[in-house]
């Protein structure tokens, strides 16, 4: 979260079965996150926690809400500035908070004005009255917490929905206390870690900005070079640096993006053409049998030593239990055996020695170390010394009497998605995870025992009676960018004109041939939660993905 | 560079799970050398000794016929089996010559949110310093 300088949750786990109002933004905690739902579930349950659901989908997790919030799919700018509105209107926001610890309300306040509930309604399909009551839940709360999850993030103006967020829990003071802040709950088990640990375009390892100086002087020192000066392109930004062919060699580790990113054929183009690919996998995936080299790694989890981090900021370690297949190797030996292939000289003995070397660059992890988590089990950053315990909630000095670095709101306004249903793609299309699988599925769809292994087309029972669709049927669904089949679902979750898909089982399926590639500016997120499609009956039993190109639309 | 640690079956070690980001703990249950069964780890200060049917049922994907047990290579158009070797120097000569040729940032690299903080930071260390750029990311949806 650029505006608190940490993009990591706020609270504990633990916090969220000690707080008054959880609101669950875009996130299907109960399906994604089913242990993370266990302690909510617990709040609600013991400590009386009234939960709100902000979802598109009546999710099973409604079941539990004081209130759910039946957002338009891309709508939350908006309701999260009427909120806003209310709570400012109502005088139900922290002032004294406001003035202390943040900057930029004038403009905040200036914003928010042009969306009334009644106004929002319009945009976001909610209720004015049910705006105005979970906005006053939320502001005379002694204690809230938000969560979100891709429902905020998964979208062109992704960055700018948390900002939203953000600006409503510094209005009423729900940040840096116990059993208040905010949580960007997490997808997969490291990617908490894989940010922390610098493997991205524009921070260091230990969050420092790449191009900070005093970062700069400290990696110089511990790596024996300078960092390169360059801001660097994320994800997004290298695909289309390939398309350019400025790019012309991946290094790919643990990823699958010929069936994991938004708009896949154009993808698997831009990888057919590079000059030179290599993947590290440990399972031969779509993008494996495109490379030019592949090495066979160990799994992290239970085949290597090493260190994960999870959503409430928790380093924890895995172990090498069993032995990886074959010639399979640990993920960081190849690295170091690709270096010293290139005429360097590493020499770790042990991933031990890597995180000992991590605690040199960066301070959040200087009191971590082996022997602490062997004895203690994991802990939470930031954690600057030995004798640190650990955080459990973060910008607690946000209460401190004189703040030195006060926070800004970020006004920002609703901006529809990209591509919005029309007459000749009249149905919106958003995607997701479902309870028992996982992403593109190459580690969960060979269950045996799981019902529904395969994908479906959710359909709310107006659209499939007026399209003469009923359960078990196969449909054709397409995009201006290609089509897939899928069996007709008629679900109750779902309002009319709103379908559903995930993106489990590629293989029958490719839901990510249809998605958009619109992404958002500042984080590089595709758009994966709306696009605009229009379905057909398919006569054949046959499953089948084709491209635009193939359907001759 | 890690030791697997020999010791009597049936044996217990404790790990994290692989799947989302809750990250609980698991005690992973092991008879011959190979896993017999999953568990939640009472003692995590995460998860509490629960775990989801992930957890506890999707290791299975470890003995999967789709693991990768050797290096391949593509020769002539098709991917063959190799020697570390031999993929080694394949890859060592590539990325020294495409970073002499078109500059350090022609080369990309997307790092992995499902291993470990050793890998990413080696991952991030390799592109900055040995391959001189900061073209890395991760975070995907795989």
């Amino acid at each position: 979260m650029a505006v608190f300088g940490t993009g990591a949750t706020t609270n504990s786990y633990d916090e969220m079965e000690n707080t008054d109002v959880l609101i669950a933004w875009g996130s299907n905690t109960q399906e994604c996150h089913p242990i993370i739902f266990n302690h909510i579930r617990r709040g609600i349950k013991n400590n009386g926690t009234k939960m709100i659901v902000i979802d598109p989908r009546k999710i099973d997790q409604t079941k539990l809400a004081e209130k759910w919030l039946p957002v338009r799919v891309g709508a939350d700018i908006a309701l999260a500035n009427s909120m806003a509105q209310v709570i400012i209107e109502e005088e139900l926001y922290d002032e004294e908070f406001v003035s202390r610890a943040t900057e930029h309300f004038n403009q905040y306040k200036e914003c928010v004005k042009e969306y009334p509930p009644e106004v929002a309604e319009g945009i976001t399909g909610v209720p004015a009255e049910d705006i105005r009551e979970v906005a006053r839940m939320y502001a005379k709360a002694d204690k809230a917490i938000i969560n979100w999850t891709l429902g905020i993030t998964e979208h062109h103006n992704g960055t700018e929905n948390v900002f939203a967020l953000i600006n409503l829990a510094l209005l009423t003071g729900h940040i840096g206390k116990y059993g208040s802040g905010l949580n960007p709950l997490r997808g997969q088990n490291n990617v908490q870690g894989g940010g922390d640990m610098g493997a991205l375009p524009n921070r260091l390892t230990g969050g420092w900005d790449y191009d900070d100086p005093k970062a700069l002087e400290l990696f110089k020192n511990v790596w024996g070079v300078p960092v390169p000066e360059t801001k660097g392109k994320h994800q997004t930004e290298m695909l289309a640096a390939m398309e350019q062919k400025e790019i012309k060699s991946l290094y790919i580790i643990g990823e699958n993006p010929v069936q994991s990113d938004a708009d896949g054929h154009h993808i698997q183009k831009l990888f057919n053409d590079l000059e030179f690919l290599v993947v590290q996998d440990i399972l031969m995936t779509k993008t494996a049998q495109m490379a030019d080299v592949v090495l066979p790694a160990a799994a992290s989890w239970a085949e290597s030593d090493g260190t994960v981090t999870n959503s409430e900021r928790r380093v924890q370690r895995v172990r090498s239990i069993v032995a990886p297949p074959g010639e399979a190797r640990h993920d960081h030996e190849i690295l170091q055996d690709i270096a010293n292939a290139m005429g360097l000289d590493w020499n770790y003995q042990s991933a031990g020695e890597i995180w000992d070397e991590v605690r040199l660059l960066s301070p959040n992890f200087a009191g971590i170390s082996y022997d602490r988590l062997e004895k203690e089990g994991g802990i939470q950053w930031p954690c600057p010394d030995e004798s640190h315990p650990g955080t459990g909630f973060l910008h607690d000095r946000l209460w401190e009497k004189n703040v030195t670095k006060k926070v800004p709101f970020h006004p920002t306004n609703y901006q529809a998605p990209v591509e919005m249903p029309d007459n000749d793609y009249p149905f919106q299309l958003t995607t997701g995870r479902r309870l028992s699988f996982y992403n593109t599925g190459v580690q969960t769809q060979d269950y045996k025992k799981i019902k529904d292994n395969e994908e479906f087309l959710e359909i709310s029972q107006e659209d499939a009676d007026e399209l003469g669709f009923e359960n078990g049927d196969m449909a054709r669904i397409i995009s201006r960018r290609g089509h897939v089949t899928a069996k007709v679902k008629i679900s109750k979750k779902l309002y009319k004109g709103l379908l559903f898909m995930t993106f489990h089982f590629p293989d029958q399926t490719d839901t990510n041939l249809l998605t958009i590639n619109a992404t958002d500016p500042l984080a590089g997120t595709a758009e994966f939660k709306a696009c605009a499609v229009k379905i057909e009956r398919a006569d054949r039993k046959q499953r089948e993905s084709s491209p635009v190109s193939a359907h001759g639309d | 560079m890690d030791h697997l640690q020999q010791e009597q079956s049936p044996r217990a070690m404790e790990t994290i799970c692989s799947f989302c980001g809750t990250g609980c703990g698991l005690t992973v249950k092991v008879e011959d050398d190979k896993i017999s069964k999953v568990v939640g780890t009472k003692a995590n200060a995460s998860s509490h000794g629960e775990t989801c049917v992930k957890g506890s049922m999707g290791w299975r994907y470890l003995y999967s016929d789709k693991r990768i047990k050797h290096p391949w290579i593509r020769k002539n158009g098709e991917l063959v089996p190799g020697t570390w070797e031999e993929a080694l120097a394949v890859i060592a000569d590539k990325f020294n010559g495409l970073k002499e040729k078109h500059g350090p940032d022609s080369l990309g690299c997307f790092s992995s949110s499902r291993s470990s903080n050793e890998l990413n930071y080696l991952a991030a260390k390799f592109m900055r310093t040995v391959i001189g750029t900061n073209n890395i990311d991760s975070c995907n949806r795989t």
